[in-house]
């Protein structure tokens, strides 16, 4: 097998050094079979450049530390395959979050605050009693809500939205997904006129352009279109009828 | 120093995973006030990657009919190989189910039991019942006389821990994230808190507390080939031993697992094996049958990873630029089968080695798992050697899982004592005065500035991190790996000396100015080549083989001469940790015989 030299240009910039300019690096790394991003960006920061900064956590698509554009796409760089990408490739910072330095995010603020803001717990008047057995619930319902906790945080859908990028206040499909998780829970007590006060809004569902990149763009493959339409509908409806 | 980097807080916990959230909210529900400290946003943290489950004796489930904490228990000690406390053991097995429930309540979607009948994998048919329908069911785990693993889909550790931290950000406990904890703070007697680097700027603070808990997890990347997430690199149980007063426990008790995917080492899982994949070797011959006639692929965990072992030591291994892998062989299982039953492995398969395993061999190899061993504490998580420090979870030794620990338990573990040592923490709090101990706080953050200047100013000429790192890491793997022997383990412990000595004089190849990735790694090495060394010097010293530890020279259990605990603590100045041992607590289950896994048979293999 003929082994490719990859040209590999990251951006560069240390908030910290305000000086030194943005620039673009160039490294090569010879690719090695199943390369994953994860493995070249290591390879380069060990052997080339212990200063180059980026995150990885998992390294197995679950934690959702490591997004980056990768030639010009929101992706996880641990699950992006060198052997899907022609020789030269280009990495830049997610846009939208704040930068830390060179390809590292803070995600983590950005997504504390979208969870304060829309209150992401179940909201309830229960205590829990540790003498009872747990509350029954259905395991179709269980799985529904599963499936839309699946999000790991990792910003592309906000990375790659129109809105988000030009609205520094709008929740992105990340944000409007977590009120579906709620809205689909029993457990949770709000009624959608609750639900209309925190995403009712421009900021909220109402701010989305319906383009659908973020669909594109999830790694976990979340169904984004379909929960925002739900949001839509229940939030329009609130909208007019008040939530009855 | 300026008073503008000191934080004071009733409570700080070191450690955001489930075990410190889980501290940190019934800490705070007590009126405490809280700061948790993370390197990462706490939702990253590494226990968001257990997809299994975790055990608690709800019995809902057909298969878990009947299920109680005495039968837990049971398979709790016999899977530690005697190495447990009973009595913790016994305390956790019974506020298990309440722990599960809570989370239910807080909002985790525990997959429930649908009533009617099912086909199992291997043919057989079981009835849920109707009466049990919408409670929590509950999956099969080895080692474990019923089904007893709570799970939400293939998610559990993803929907507990952002559960954990709704409720974290619900009741405002404070986070800060991309902060390490560096050093204590303490005077030999009591602990005040820890000296922590900010990872985004680079600079040093101090956290005042009454009591800490360190809740960092597991070391497994002093292994470089191992399942944990990268950041598990065991920098909370370091820096606890660092004090040189408080004791690590049974650091030699380290878990494996045969299959982790070369060369990103991620899990996959039994189920490969278990529905009837094969392992082969660079000739691609099935080699398990020649080792272990009988159960071939399917002995048990340890048994299969000494055998793989031991075949690429012979030079039947692949041997690529990155190392040395076996195949696993799922390709005769057929597409519909992969598909459907094993679709997680199939993902993995193609999102990180971009193999089809319908058509293509799996690279697989040995891979470090969990770390048994920890900060010890007594039954309310308080460290031994220093008041008010306090420990959690995989970086504890709590000991609940002695030599090996349950797949399931470590989960269930986190969120139990969590609970239990965040009252203590409480109680704790509430009887203890704060103090603030200026000078002290003063010394220790002037030591650590010390370090980070040393590290900035020396000649270009010392060491290189990455190398002695990568040496610190080949050393583990391949002397104090799954197979362990009087002569490797002399040999790893003179190797980490060495290394040891020469992590005093590492030089950086970049500035190491600000929030410099290459000084972080050069700050953390020394006190990971120490949990290095206490793991072989620990394995060196006990000449028995019990649950994970496997002696070829001393194949067999010894319960006359090593019924006990390994202490290992590092008076400063020292080039070896201290070893001394206590007794293991035993309550209720004398020692006996596993009634499974072949430890203490299987050391010297047919040729
Ligand atoms: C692939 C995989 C699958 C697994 N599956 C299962 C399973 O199905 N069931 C089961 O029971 N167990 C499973 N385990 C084991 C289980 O996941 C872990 O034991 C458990 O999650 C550990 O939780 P923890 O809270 O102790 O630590 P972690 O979740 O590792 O959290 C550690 C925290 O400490 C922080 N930290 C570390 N060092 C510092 C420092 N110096 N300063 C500040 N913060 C620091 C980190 O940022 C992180 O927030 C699995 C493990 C692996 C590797
Ligand atoms: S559909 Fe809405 S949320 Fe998704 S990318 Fe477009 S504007 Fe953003
Ligand atoms: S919805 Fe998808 S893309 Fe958006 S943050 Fe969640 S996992 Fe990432
Ligand atoms: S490192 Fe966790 S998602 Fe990529």
């Amino acid at each position: 097998m003929i082994r490719r030299t990859l040209t590999i240009e990251v951006f560069r910039f240390n908030p910290q050094t305000p000086d030194i300019k943005p620039y673009m690096e160039t490294y090569t790394v010879k690719e090695v079979p199943n390369m994953t991003l994860f493995v070249a960006l290591n390879t380069i920061r060990e052997e080339q450049d212990p200063s180059l900064m980026f995150d990885f956590v998992c390294r197995a698509a679950i934690c959702g530390s490591c997004a980056m554009l990768v030639n010009g796409r929101p992706r996880l760089a641990c699950k992006t395959l060198t052997k899907t990408l022609p020789s030269h490739i280009k990495l830049l910072p997610l846009p939208v979050f704040k930068l830390i330095g060179d390809l590292s995010v803070d995600t983590g603020t950005w997504f504390r605050h979208l969870n304060l803001k829309t209150q992401a717990w179940i909201h309830t008047d229960k205590t829990f009693d540790p003498k009872a057995i747990e509350e029954r619930m259905d395991n179709e319902t269980a799985l529904k809500i599963y499936e839309a906790e699946r999000c790991i945080e990792c910003g592309c859908c906000v990375a790659g939205c129109a809105t988000a990028n030009i609205r520094d206040d709008f929740l992105g499909a990340a944000g409007l997904n977590k009120i579906a998780r709620f809205m689909v829970d029993p457990r949770d007590k709000r009624s959608d006129q609750n639900f209309f006060e925190v995403i009712g809004t421009d900021e909220g569902v109402f701010g989305c352009m319906g383009l659908m990149a973020c669909d594109d763009n999830c790694p976990q493959e979340l169904p984004l279109q379909m929960q925002l339409a739900f949001v839509r509908r229940r939030m329009a409806m609130t909208g007019i009828f008040g939530g009855k | 120093m300026s008073l503008f980097n000191i934080h004071l807080t009733d409570v700080l916990v070191i450690g955001a995973g489930l075990a410190g959230e889980r501290a940190a909210v019934e800490a705070a529900s007590f009126g405490c006030d809280v700061t948790i400290l993370s390197l990462v946003p706490p939702r990253r943290s590494h226990s968001t990657a257990a997809q299994g489950g975790m055990q608690a004796s709800l019995g809902n489930c057909a298969k878990g009919l009947g299920d109680n904490p005495d039968i837990h228990f049971e398979d709790t000690v016999k899977g530690s190989d005697w190495g447990c406390e009973q009595d913790v053991a016994r305390l956790f097995v019974n506020v298990a189910p309440i722990a599960i429930r809570q989370l239910a309540f807080w909002g985790v979607p525990w997959n429930r039991v649908v009533a009617g009948k099912r086909k199992l994998p291997d043919g057989s048919i079981i009835e849920e019942l109707k009466e049990k329908e919408g409670l929590i069911t509950a999956r099969a785990f080895g080692g474990t006389a019923k089904w007893r693993t709570c799970y939400t889909s293939d998610g559990t550790g993803h929907s507990v821990q952002y559960t954990m931290d709704s409720i974290v950000v619900k009741l405002g406990v404070t986070v800060h994230d991309r902060i390490e904890a560096m050093a204590l703070i303490h005077d030999g007697e009591r602990c005040y808190g820890a000296v922590a680097r900010d990872l985004r700027t680079g600079e040093l603070r101090a956290y005042v507390s009454k009591a800490t808990v360190i809740a960092t997890g597991g070391y497994g990347r002093i292994y470089g080939i191992s399942t944990n997430a990268v950041i598990n690199e065991g920098t909370g149980m370091a820096i606890a031993q660092d004090t040189g007063v408080v004791p690590l426990g049974n650091m030699e008790a380290v878990q494996f697992h045969p299959t982790g995917l070369f060369p990103v080492w991620i899990l996959i899982t039994e189920g490969a094996r278990g529905d009837g994949g094969y392992l082969l070797d660079k000739n691609e011959h099935r080699f398990m049958p020649d080792y272990e006639p009988v159960k071939k692929e399917l002995a048990s965990r340890d048994v299969v990873s000494r055998c793989m072992i031991q075949h690429m030591r012979k030079g039947f291994g692949v041997e690529t630029d990155m190392g040395t892998h076996l195949w696993l062989d799922i390709r005769h299982l057929g597409a519909k089968h992969i598909h459907t039953n094993l679709r997680e492995i199939d993902n993995i398969c193609k999102n990180f080695a971009g193999i089809d395993p319908v058509k293509e061999l799996i690279p697989v190899r040995p891979t470090q798992h969990y770390s048994m061993g920890g900060i010890r504490t007594n039954i309310d998580g308080h460290a031994y050697g220093l008041k008010g420090l306090f420990a959690a979870g995989e970086a504890s030794c709590w000991d609940l899982h002695g030599f090996n620990r349950l797949g399931g338990n470590s989960l269930a573990e986190t969120i139990v004592m969590g609970l239990i040592v965040g009252e203590k923490v409480a109680e704790y709090t509430e009887g203890t005065e704060f103090v603030l101990p200026q000078r002290l706080v003063q010394d220790h953050m002037k030591k650590q500035q010390e370090r980070i200047d040393k590290l900035i100013k020396a000649s270009n000429n010392g060491e290189n991190v990455y190398e002695l790192r990568r040496k610190m890491e080949e050393t583990l793997m391949e002397k104090v790996g799954i197979f362990r022997n009087g002569k490797d383990l002399e040999e790893a412990v003179h190797t980490l000396q060495d290394l040891l000595k020469r992590s005093q004089n590492i030089s950086l190849r970049s500035s190491g100015k600000g929030a410099n990735p290459e000084l972080a790694s050069a700050l953390r090495l020394p006190g990971m080549i120490r949990l290095a060394l206490s793991i072989a010097y620990g394995a060196l010293m006990r000449t028995e083989s019990r649950g994970s530890h496997a002696r070829e020279d001393y194949p067999q259990r010894d319960d006359v001469n090593w019924l006990k605990r390994t202490l290992a603590t590092w008076p400063e100045g020292n080039e070896l940790p201290e070893l001394s041992y206590e007794p293991v607590t035993i309550t209720e289950l004398p020692p006996g015989d596993r009634g499974y896994g072949e430890a203490s048979q299987s050391g010297k293999s047919k040729e």
